[in-house]
């Protein structure tokens, strides 16, 4: 989520293209673009509802795809809290604090997005398997981590697990803990600060956060094919189902499935630029802010002429960017 | 009573040496709740897969790893990688360069969907690809006619891979370009440098870093990547088999040290990925820096 500069390019000859180079290069960026991913994206529509509605609606009532769905709901219904409770403590302590360890924390952080999907799940395979010494002593006890849903959100939750802290470390490591500082120094508690100064200046980011997560938890794949066991009518999610679907060239199937977890990407997409807009707005506000003291006030309370004139500018710039 | 006090100063003197600066309440909380989560996720899976590949020893990893099916699958996977890096350090930074350099219609959607294979789920975006260009598919059926097949083969895998990892380089070179001074170029201008010297000489050199710092993280997102590319590669071992594959099928047959020794290797290969993007970028870094 960067904020994009308005800065016009094409009316400084020093950073002006001849026409035809843009017109080539924003064609085949487009092209390239609508090739690569609006083609396969539309394709997902197209082959879900190529039967029509009827065969739809009903691929997607079958017990198994019910199940799948109701499988992946519960899942991220699980993965959800324990997310955001972890992303919350990670951002907080990453961000208010010093102390040693932090790197360490920080590169952990990052492991996760650097491991391929396949070896997360096989990890989980190798620590709660039924021949390893946590696996044997669990079944013991008659649970079943692996080839049953334990096994399937302890995956969901290592794929997903830095999304939330990654979103809410860059905005609370630039907000700073003045305000928090200031409601301890009034007399709040721990938590009357947590929930009256902190939350409402992350919500935004944690709510993206929280839907990142959910798109990733719901669509996750290869580690979740890992541990799952494929069993039928028990741990099939909606994108191992997908697979099973495609494999036994029950098309319908695969893609209504897929057009569903293809609808919640687009959603993702939608709100992450709804984001974008009011961080864009935030930011202007801000900037109009920290611009007010420097500005001259004359004794009775009217901005200098010259100063109106030069926050009108910034305004207008910064609406034009927005 | 001397020695008393001693012993907790000593231990406080711990604690609050962990924590320098100590003014919001909640470090306790949120320290615990940290080391918990990311040592059960994080470290204690890994030390796991760590330790079931040290049992099998130096001689085993090396035995798993030269097999002629698993040897194929490296090859493979990383030439396509790099295929697939080399075609998206083009066409990513195309793309960055003309989202912040021009205005067109319809370039915030442009911009929105450059992120979309991030949202859509990898099986998605796999049948997708496959059934588009499969011999009878929409776009293969034109292949099909000029005798190129696509689907089932390492062209396939490509261009899985080169959909998938898209927006990493795009996103890593944008807000480089976006903060990228125009004084630069307008010197060079002065100094009569053509707009084509001009990113040879003045903007390529800035965006290197950037550029090469996604290209990394794609290239070992690449190698790792599984759910888009199994539908359209064929999986013909020897032939379109990739490293990730090779774990699954080793783990159907129960072979979880050779499954956890290949595994070792993709974390190996990230592992040198990483740090060479790192020298590269201090190397850079040093010689941008002079400036």
């Amino acid at each position: 989520m960067q904020i994009s500069n308005s800065y016009d390019y094409q009316s400084n000859a020093a950073t002006k293209d001849a026409p035809w180079v843009k017109r080539l290069f924003v064609g085949v960026a487009v092209l390239f673009m609508v090739a690569m991913l609006v083609i396969p994206l539309m394709a997902v529509f197209y082959e879900a509802f190529k039967g029509g509605w009827q065969l739809y609606l009903a691929a997607l009532v079958e017990p198994e795809a019910l199940q799948a769905i109701k499988l992946t709901l519960i899942t991220a219904a699980i993965v959800l809290p324990i997310n955001m409770i972890m992303g919350l403590a990670i951002a907080w302590l990453v961000t208010r604090y010093q102390f040693r360890g932090k790197q360490l924390v920080t590169t952990l952080l990052d492991l996760p997005f650097s491991v391929s999907p396949v070896v997360a799940g096989l990890m989980f395979v190798l620590l709660f398997g039924v021949n390893s010494f946590v696996g044997g002593w669990l079944e013991s006890m008659g649970i079943q981590v692996i080839f049953a849903v334990p096994g399937i959100v302890l995956a969901t939750l290592f794929v997903t697990f830095p999304f939330i802290a990654r979103e809410l470390i860059p905005l609370m490591q630039s907000q700073g803990d003045s305000e928090e500082q200031a409601a301890l120094t009034l007399g709040a508690n721990g938590w009357q600060t947590f929930w009256h100064v902190t939350i409402p200046n992350i919500k935004w980011a944690l709510l993206y956060g929280l839907i990142l997560t959910n798109a990733r938890a719901m669509g996750e794949f290869g580690a979740v094919s890992v541990v799952s066991g494929h069993i039928r009518g028990e741990t099939n999610t909606m994108p191992l189902l997908v697979e099973i679907a495609y494999n036994e060239y029950n098309f319908t199937a695969a893609f209504a499935l897929s057009s569903i977890l293809a609808a919640l990407a687009l959603l993702t997409l939608l709100v992450q630029q709804v984001m974008t807009k009011l961080q864009t707005r935030k930011f202007a506000k801000a900037t109009r802010l920290q611009a007010a003291p420097k500005l001259p006030v004359s004794a009775n309370g009217k901005l200098d002429d010259d100063n109106s004139a030069n926050l009108a500018a910034n305004t207008k710039a910064l609406n034009e960017s927005a | 009573m001397p020695a008393a006090p001693t012993v907790t100063a000593q231990k406080r003197s711990w604690f609050s040496r962990l924590n320098k600066r100590h003014v919001l309440p909640g470090f306790g909380l949120s320290m615990g709740i940290t080391v918990l989560s990311l040592s059960l996720l994080v470290v204690l899976p890994f030390a796991m897969m760590a330790f079931t590949t040290a049992q099998m020893g130096w001689s085993g990893f090396i035995e798993t790893i030269t097999q002629p099916q698993v040897f194929a699958a490296i090859k493979l996977s990383l030439w396509m990688s790099f295929a697939a890096m080399l075609t998206n350090m083009v066409f990513g930074t195309l793309v960055a360069w003309v989202l912040v350099r021009y205005e067109f219609w319809g370039k915030s959607l442009i911009n929105a969907l450059v992120d979309l294979p991030f949202a859509l789920p990898t099986a998605v975006t796999g049948i997708s690809l496959a059934t588009l260009y499969a011999p009878n598919g929409l776009i293969g059926q034109w292949f099909d006619k000029i005798g190129i097949k696509v689907a089932f083969t390492p062209l396939g895998i490509w261009l899985a891979l080169v959909v998938v990892s898209f927006p990493f380089i795009v996103r890593a070179v944008q807000p480089v370009l976006a903060e990228l001074s125009v004084e630069f170029e307008e010197a060079a201008a002065v100094l009569g440098a053509n707009r084509l010297k001009t990113f040879n000489k003045v903007i390529l050199p800035e965006l290197m870093p950037a550029l090469l710092m996604g290209a990394g993280m794609m290239f070992a997102r690449a190698t790792g990547e599984y759910g888009s590319v199994i539908f359209i590669a064929g999986n013909i071992p020897m032939q379109s088999e990739i490293l990730p594959l090779i774990i699954i099928s080793k783990l159907e047959q129960f072979d979880i040290q050779g499954a956890s020794a290949v595994a070792l290797f993709m974390l190996l290969i990230s592992f040198v990925i990483l740090l060479t993007i790192n020298i590269v970028q201090w190397k850079l870094s040093r010689r941008v820096g002079a400036r």
